[in-house]
């Protein structure tokens, strides 16, 4: 089954048109890489595709349902962390991890969750500290646990290891391959070509609104006779 | 350009924005409405009022009463006859006039006599605001006026009377007729300083729990916006219609709280300035039962969940916490201009527009719904609940259908190309 499809996606803010009419599909199961350059159109696409904007033509269904017509249903099935989140800085990690479970409304799965979540974050005993006193990376991990806890069935994932040292981004990286194999799809955007390449089984190369170039790292790399994927970055958006 | 100059230039132009600048206008306007009126306090209080005299009493001293009276003020009606007083208080109503002067039969003589005078004074009182009474000051200056003149009189004279009655030759009898209940024994200014907690503490307490519970919404959004925690939250299975319900009624129980608090430190300072003023209202039918308190109720409710659907309307324009801030002028400003209106005149003795603006804006309701429901007003009260709801079901399918736009995150973008 497909996770996502989206079909001719068309966004404009105003009078600037961000998305060009772009298709993709992203298999279910697998880590999908949507990158490209700044302004490119990254964000927007994961946004809508997360329910959070309206689209000006085309159409994006997750799992079957339309993101428009459908929102309530695409927000049980997904989960999405934007590239520069926060968590609320009055409550303790943990509370802020129940209180995102609870609208999930699962019973003793909700404790579960919670637990899933404070493991991903592994902030130890700091999980009952206050976000207010949080490093950047450590508000990352939390926010990377908010998102994967409840299991989605799609985590969109904007820049997941945005801010993070290397250690915590290849703690980060390793989380994300294990969600995927507890059933997860996985679709993320990177500026990491290395990032992508270790991670992604197909990625999208989108540049001013429009999808320039789509297969998996190693299709790419052949065609465009580079050593990695930096090198088919920099010259697709030449 | 210096380090000072560029960083002065900076945060002026951060701080000057539409959203500071209007409020402070209208604020400077809702000053030039209160000079109006102080203006207008001023002219009334110079302004020879319109009375009607009944003169039963045959003697010098009333003559010299109705010489001072007919100097000083316009009389529109004229009689000799107590039987007189409800077609006078009829005349002197329809020429928008004061009050009823009646010198009682024997009045001369009774100065003579070594007794005060009675002069019975029928007030016709509008309004219960402060300057719907300036011109009952204006009659009371005349008693003191037909005072000065009698004495001087006995003195002339050199009439021996106790020298008490030679100051003080006349004693008032005041009967105040308002919104069609004669209250004996009471003056306008008495009533006025009666009602005082419903034109002063009401107005004050509902202007606080708006402005406190306003801002904690306004913030609220504005923190959301800040600490990138909305689009978090808009990507959650919940309801749009749930998460505005949850901050607006989270943003109500803590502005009642702030309010009760406030509320009584403040009725404490009310309480301990009119101390020895006070009447009981019951004792003139002016008490409000069971239903008129859930009418109240229900007016702070509606207004309430009005004004806090406006804030959060407003909050989803906040861009950060800081913006969020100058977002609440404009509420402040809504409830200042009622309150200031309703503590100057009643909704009845202002002039249509202004009718129509305080009717309009939802804030005035529960600072009118309870003086009107002492004088059994129900349509002005039910009509203002009936409007706030409205104003309030508009205002929240309003926010819902912008959270479900791409304003909430994305602001304003222009059209043009």
């Amino acid at each position: 089954m497909l996770a996502v499809e989206v079909k001719d996606l068309v966004k404009d803010y105003g009078s600037f048109r961000v998305l060009k009419g772009i298709s993709f599909d992203v298999d279910e199961g697998v880590i999908f890489g949507l990158i490209g350059p700044n302004a490119a159109g990254k964000t927007t696409a994961l946004r809508i595709i997360s329910t959070l904007l309206q689209i000006t033509s085309g159409s994006v269904k997750v799992f079957g349902h339309d993101v428009i017509k459908e929102a309530g249903q695409v927000r049980q099935l997904i989960s999405y962390l934007p590239e520069d989140a926060g968590a609320y800085k009055d409550l303790t990690g943990k509370r802020y991890l129940e209180f995102i479970a609870a609208f999930f409304k699962d019973g003793n799965k909700t404790k579960k969750m919670v637990e899933r979540g404070m493991k991903i974050a592994d902030l130890g005993e700091r999980i009952n500290d206050k976000v207010d006193t949080y490093s950047k990376g450590m508000i990352r991990r939390l926010l990377v646990g908010r998102a994967l806890m409840m299991q989605p069935r799609l985590a969109v994932l904007d820049e997941p290891t945005s801010g993070l040292d290397v250690v915590n981004a290849q703690e980060v990286r390793k989380i994300i391959q294990d969600a995927v194999k507890d059933g997860t799809t996985i679709l993320l955007s990177s500026h990491n070509m290395f990032e992508v390449d270790f991670l992604c089984s197909h990625i999208a190369l989108i540049n001013e609104g429009k999808i320039v170039e789509e297969g998996s790292p190693h299709e790419l790399k052949e065609k465009y006779n580079a050593a990695n994927l930096e090198e088919v970055f920099a010259e697709v958006v030449k | 350009m210096s380090d000072l100059t560029n960083m002065i230039k900076k945060e002026i132009r951060e701080l000057l924005t539409l959203q500071t600048i209007i409020p402070m206008l209208v604020m400077a306007l809702i000053f030039v409405g209160m000079g109006g009126v102080t203006g207008g306090i001023n002219e009334e209080a110079t302004k020879n009022p319109l009375i009607g005299i009944i003169n039963e009493d045959d003697g010098s001293l009333s003559g010299i009463a109705t010489a001072v009276l007919n100097g000083r003020a316009e009389v529109v009606y004229n009689s000799t006859d107590r039987a007189d007083v409800p077609a006078a208080l009829e005349q002197v109503k329809e020429k928008d006039g004061v009050a009823v002067l009646v010198i009682p039969e024997g009045f001369s003589d009774s100065i003579y006599g070594n007794s005060t005078g009675k002069i019975q004074i029928y007030w016709i009182m509008k309004g219960a605001g402060i300057m719907d009474s300036v011109s009952t000051g204006v009659v009371d200056a005349l008693i003191q006026a037909i005072n000065h003149e009698i004495a001087k009189e006995l003195i002339e004279q050199d009439i021996s009377v106790n020298p008490e009655i030679a100051l003080n030759p006349t004693i008032k009898n005041e009967t105040t007729i308002f919104k069609g209940k004669e209250m004996e024994g009471l003056s306008p200014v008495a009533i006025t300083g009666m009602l005082s907690s419903q034109s002063t503490i009401v107005p004050v307490v509902m202007m606080m729990i708006i402005i406190t519970a306003g801002s904690i919404v306004i913030s609220s959004m504005g923190m959301e916006k800040e600490n990138k925690t909305l689009e978090t939250l808009l990507t959650l299975p919940i309801k749009r219609s749930s998460i505005i319900a949850g901050k607006i009624v989270a943003s109500a129980v803590v502005g009642l709280l702030m309010a009760v608090i406030y509320m009584l430190g403040f009725g404490y300072y009310m309480h301990s300035l009119t101390t020895g003023l006070e009447v009981n209202l019951a004792d003139f039918g002016l008490a409000l039962g069971i239903q008129d308190y859930v009418l109240v109720g229900l007016s702070v409710f509606v207004t309430l969940l009005a004004g806090l659907s406006l804030c959060m309307l407003l909050g989803a324009f906040a861009k950060d916490y800081k913006s969020a801030q100058t977002f609440i002028l404009p509420i402040t400003a809504l409830t200042m201009i009622p309150m200031l209106i309703i503590m100057f005149k009643d909704f009845n003795t202002l002039p249509v527009v202004l009718q129509g603006l305080l009717f309009a804006i939802p804030f005035s309701h529960p600072m009118m719904a309870m003086r009107a429901l002492l004088f059994d007003d129900y349509l002005l009260v039910l009509g203002g609940i009936l409007y706030v709801t409205l104003f309030a079901a508009v205002t929240v399918a309003v926010v819902v259908h912008i959270f479900k736009t791409d304003r909430l995150l994305i602001g304003r973008i222009s059209k043009k190309k």
